[in-house]
C-alpha cells in the first residue's frame, strides 16, 4: 500500500466536564503519515496545542493493540470509526484521504457521562460486572486444567462470548444506548460453562438489574451492536441472556 | 423476583411487547382472512355472512375485549420504552452513520406504531364504531341487509356496503388506508422476528424459517389489505 500524506480538519467535541455543556471545535492538522494509526494523529495534534499553550484534547487510551478496550471516540458518525470489527487504535489513517473532514464524538449515554472532552465514565460496566459477573471457586491449588469435561462446541461458544473487551461501542452504536450486548456476552460466558452454574440465575437477574439501574436503554433488536463491535460479539447471546432472564424470573421466588 | 420486578425489568417490558405484538399478528390473519371474503366478488353475501358470525359470536366478543387491552398495552409500554430510551440519550450525535449499521425501520418502530395508530382511529371510526355503537353522536347507524338462502335469510348489519361508501369515491381515504397499510408492513417485518429473538429464540436452523415467514407474513397480510380498499375504488368489486 502506498505511503502518502494528508492535511486534516477535525471537528472535536470539548467538553471541560460532566456538568458543564460542550461543543465542537475545529482543529486544522498536517503532514498525517497514512501509516499512523487514529490515535497518533491524535498525539500529534495534542504535542502541537501543548506547543501552542493551548489544552490537549482528552482521549482515552491504552494498550494500542486493540484489545483492552480503551480507546472510544465516535467517528464520522460510526463507533470505531469507518472499519469494521475495529478499535480506534488500530484504525489506520489510510482510512481517510487528503482534506477530509472528520468529526470525532464521545460515546453518547447517559450511562456514561462525559469526564472531559472525548472520555467518558464507563464504571457502569465495572458495576455490572460486580452485581453477578463471577464464579464462586475454593481457594487452595488450581484446579488441574480439564479436570472438568466440557463440550468443546460450549466452550467455543463461551470463548467467543469471553472475547468481549467492554469497550462499549455497542452502547455508542444503539440508537436506545441499550448495553444488552455487552451484559448477555458476560451472561453467556459464565452461562455455558459448569463452573458459572451455582449464581446462574442470580447472576443473569442481579446483572439485569444493575444495566437498568444504571441507565442503559432497552433492546430494540436492530442489531447496531453487533455490526459494530470490534470483536465480532454474536446478538444470539441477547438471546441467550432472554432464555436465561425468563428460566430465572420466572421460576425464582 | 415478584411479577412487578419482572415485567418492569427492561427484558420483562420488551417480552411483554413481543407477546402482545404476537397476539396482534394472530388477529391481523383473522381479520385480513374475513376481509379477504369480498373478493368473492358476491354483493358481499360470503362477507357480510362471516362478518356476522364474528359480530354475533360470544367467543370472539370475548377475545375483542382482549384484543384491545392487549393492543392498549401494546402502545402504552410502547410509549413507556420510547420515553425511557430517550432518556438513556440525552446528547445526540452530530454526525451518526446509523444506515452502516441497521435497517431503517428497525429503528423506526415508534414512528410507525404511532402512523399504525393515527390510522387506527380513522378505521376504527370508519368500521368498529358504525357497527359496535351505531346511533351515538354523529356516528350513523349501519344498514341492515338480508343474506340470501344459502345463510337462511337472516337480517345482518351491510358492513359491505359501509366498506363501498368509504372507498368506492373517496381517492384520499384509498390513499390513507394503503398508507397505514404500508407503515403497518414494515412495523410488522422487524417486529415479527424481533419478538422471537426477544423470547431467546436464535437458532441457526429455526431463526432463518422465522425471518422468512416474518416477511411472507408481511408480505401476503399487507398486499391483501391494501387491495381491498384498491378493489373498491377501482371498481373491481362491488
Amino acid at each position: 500500500m502506498e505511503h502518502y500524506n494528508m492535511n486534516l480538519t477535525l471537528k472535536v467535541w470539548k467538553q471541560s466536564n460532566s456538568r458543564e455543556p460542550g461543543a465542537f471545535e475545529t482543529y486544522p492538522v498536517q503532514n498525517i503519515s497514512s501509516e499512523m494509526s487514529f490515535l497518533e494523529m491524535f498525539d500529534v495534534l495534542n504535542e502541537q496545542l501543548i506547543r501552542d499553550g493551548k489544552d490537549p484534547i482528552a482521549f482515552d487510551h491504552d494498550c494500542r493493540e486493540g484489545i483492552c478496550g480503551t480507546c472510544s471516540m465516535y467517528i464520522n458518525g460510526k463507533a470505531h470509526g469507518p472499519w469494521e470489527k475495529n478499535t480506534t487504535c488500530q484504525l489506520h489513517m489510510r482510512a481517510f484521504k487528503d482534506g477530509d473532514t472528520i468529526v470525532v464524538e464521545p460515546w453518547r449515554a447517559a450511562a456514561f457521562p462525559v469526564i472531559k472532552d472525548l472520555m467518558v465514565d464507563r464504571s457502569a460496566f465495572d458495576r455490572i460486572m460486580q452485581a453477578g459477573g463471577y464464579i464462586s471457586v475454593n481457594t487452595g491449588n488450581a484446579v488441574d486444567a480439564n479436570s472438568l469435561p466440557i463440550d468443546k462446541k460450549d466452550a467455543d461458544l463461551s470463548f467467543m462470548a469471553a472475547s468481549c473487551i467492554g469497550c462499549g461501542a455497542c452502547v455508542a452504536a444503539c440508537k436506545n444506548s441499550s448495553a444488552m450486548l455487552f451484559v448477555s456476552a458476560k451472561v453467556s460466558q459464565l452461562a455455558l460453562l459448569p463452573q458459572g452454574e451455582p449464581e446462574r440465575e442470580s447472576r443473569v437477574l442481579n446483572m439485569v438489574a444493575q444495566m437498568d439501574k444504571e441507565g442503559f436503554g432497552n433492546c430494540t433488536n436492530t442489531y447496531a451492536c453487533e455490526a459494530e463491535c470490534p470483536k465480532g460479539i454474536s446478538v444470539s447471546n441477547i438471546a441467550r441472556m432472554n432464555r436465561e432472564y425468563l428460566k430465572a424470573g420466572l421460576s425464582a421466588d | 423476583m415478584t411479577w412487578k420486578n419482572f415485567f418492569t425489568s427492561s427484558i420483562g417490558k420488551k417480552i411483554l411487547m413481543g407477546l402482545t405484538g404476537l397476539f396482534l399478528i394472530c388477529f391481523l390473519i383473522v381479520h385480513c382472512g374475513v376481509n379477504a371474503m369480498i373478493f368473492f366478488n358476491d354483493g358481499g353475501e360470503t362477507f357480510n355472512h362471516w362478518g356476522h358470525f364474528m359480530g354475533s359470536n360470544l367467543i370472539i366478543r370475548t377475545t375483542e375485549i382482549g384484543l384491545f387491552l392487549f393492543l392498549l398495552l401494546h402502545i402504552v409500554q410502547g410509549l413507556l420504552l420510547w420515553a425511557k430510551n430517550r432518556r438513556a440519550r440525552p446528547v445526540n450525535y452530530k454526525v451518526n452513520n446509523a444506515a452502516s449499521n441497521s435497517r431503517w425501520y428497525s429503528r423506526s418502530m415508534g414512528l410507525l406504531g404511532t402512523l399504525i395508530l393515527l390510522f387506527l382511529v380513522l378505521h376504527l371510526y370508519h368500521f368498529w364504531a358504525p357497527s359496535r355503537l351505531g346511533g351515538i353522536g354523529g356516528i350513523k347507524v349501519l344498514e341492515e341487509t338480508t343474506l340470501g338462502s344459502e345463510y337462511n335469510n337472516q337480517p345482518v348489519h351491510d358492513l359491505y356496503a359501509e366498506m363501498l361508501l368509504v372507498f368506492q369515491n373517496n381517492l384520499w381515504v384509498v390513499i390513507v388506508y394503503v398508507l397505514g397499510v404500508l407503515s403497518l408492513f414494515w412495523h410488522l417485518i422487524h417486529g415479527f422476528q424481533s419478538a422471537f429473538q426477544t423470547f431467546g429464540i436464535n437458532h441457526k436452523r429455526y431463526t432463518p424459517i422465522i425471518k422468512i415467514l416474518g416477511i411472507a407474513y408481511s408480505v401476503i397480510i399487507c398486499l391483501l389489505f391494501a387491495a381491498m380498499p384498491v378493489a373498491m375504488y377501482l371498481g373491481w368489486v362491488s
